[in-house]
């Protein structure tokens, strides 16, 4: 159960990354940025909100994982070279943690 | 971009995240410990994307790099869960195992992307980023 819940969650997530990456990914890869982003703040708020269980499964392990992607970003930055790939993983990065945090915060409040 | 690919994205996500959900509950990240599992599965799932370019039959059927680069892979890693660790981490102060964590995989994502791209030529990896699969 908690596993298909998992695979449906996923099976949103990953194809809106497809259709952001599509859309909006040139030479500075905007659209898996953005999705970084927002599966990272949607996440923190989940966990702030007390999510656990199924709903967390669903939304958080996959919605948020399905839309979010370590892979990519990996080799968007190597493929990219030390300058702009830099700048990529900074960009990601550093929003993604503050975003987070932002949702954890707005969650609890 | 054709409707088939996005079914495929879909599927590829879903087992993907299947797979990521069940080794994080053979292998609890627990507390404040550095989050292992979940550095694993990104370095793993960072290698495995960069070793696709380098199969001839992957790159010549054009739903293959969406359905395991984009979609399996993608599924696979997460960073909304290194972020929310990493906020974990800090919240509880544990700055050292943070930074350690965040920097640590960033590099070890790199190197094993770097390693993986010896198999593949530039002009591979041109027309599987072209694909789509790497999204």
């Amino acid at each position: 159960m908690t596993v298909l819940l998992v695979a449906l969650g996923a099976a949103v997530g990953a194809p809106a990354r497809y259709v952001a990456g599509h859309l909006l990914d040139e030479r500075w890869p905007w659209g898996t940025v953005l999705v970084n982003w927002a599966g990272s703040f949607l996440l923190g708020l989940l966990v702030a909100r007390g999510v656990s269980g199924d709903p967390l499964a669903l939304l958080g392990t996959g919605f948020c994982g399905g839309l979010t992607t370590y892979s990519a970003l990996a080799v968007h930055v190597h493929d990219r070279g030390p300058r702009l790939g830099s700048a990529v993983a900074l960009v990601t990065l550093v929003p993604a943690i503050a975003l987070c945090a932002l949702g954890f915060r707005l969650g609890t409040g | 971009m054709r409707f088939s690919f996005v079914v495929a994205v879909a599927v590829g996500g879903a087992a993907g995240a299947v797979a990521r959900h069940l080794l994080t509950i053979a292998f609890p990240d627990t507390g404040p410990a550095f989050p292992w599992t979940t550095f694993a599965i990104n370095v793993a799932g960072s290698f495995v994307l960069a070793l696709l370019p380098a199969v001839a039959s992957i790159r010549r059927h054009p739903i293959l790099p969406p359905l395991l680069g984009t979609g399996l892979l993608g599924g696979f890693t997460t960073l909304s869960t290194y972020s929310e660790q990493t906020r974990a981490l800090l919240a509880s102060g544990h700055a050292t195992t943070a930074g350690l964590y965040v920097v640590g995989t960033l590099a070890a994502c790199l190197v094993a992307v770097a390693a993986a791209d010896r198999l593949s030529t530039a002009t591979q990896r041109r027309e599987f980023d072209a694909e789509e699969g790497d999204l």
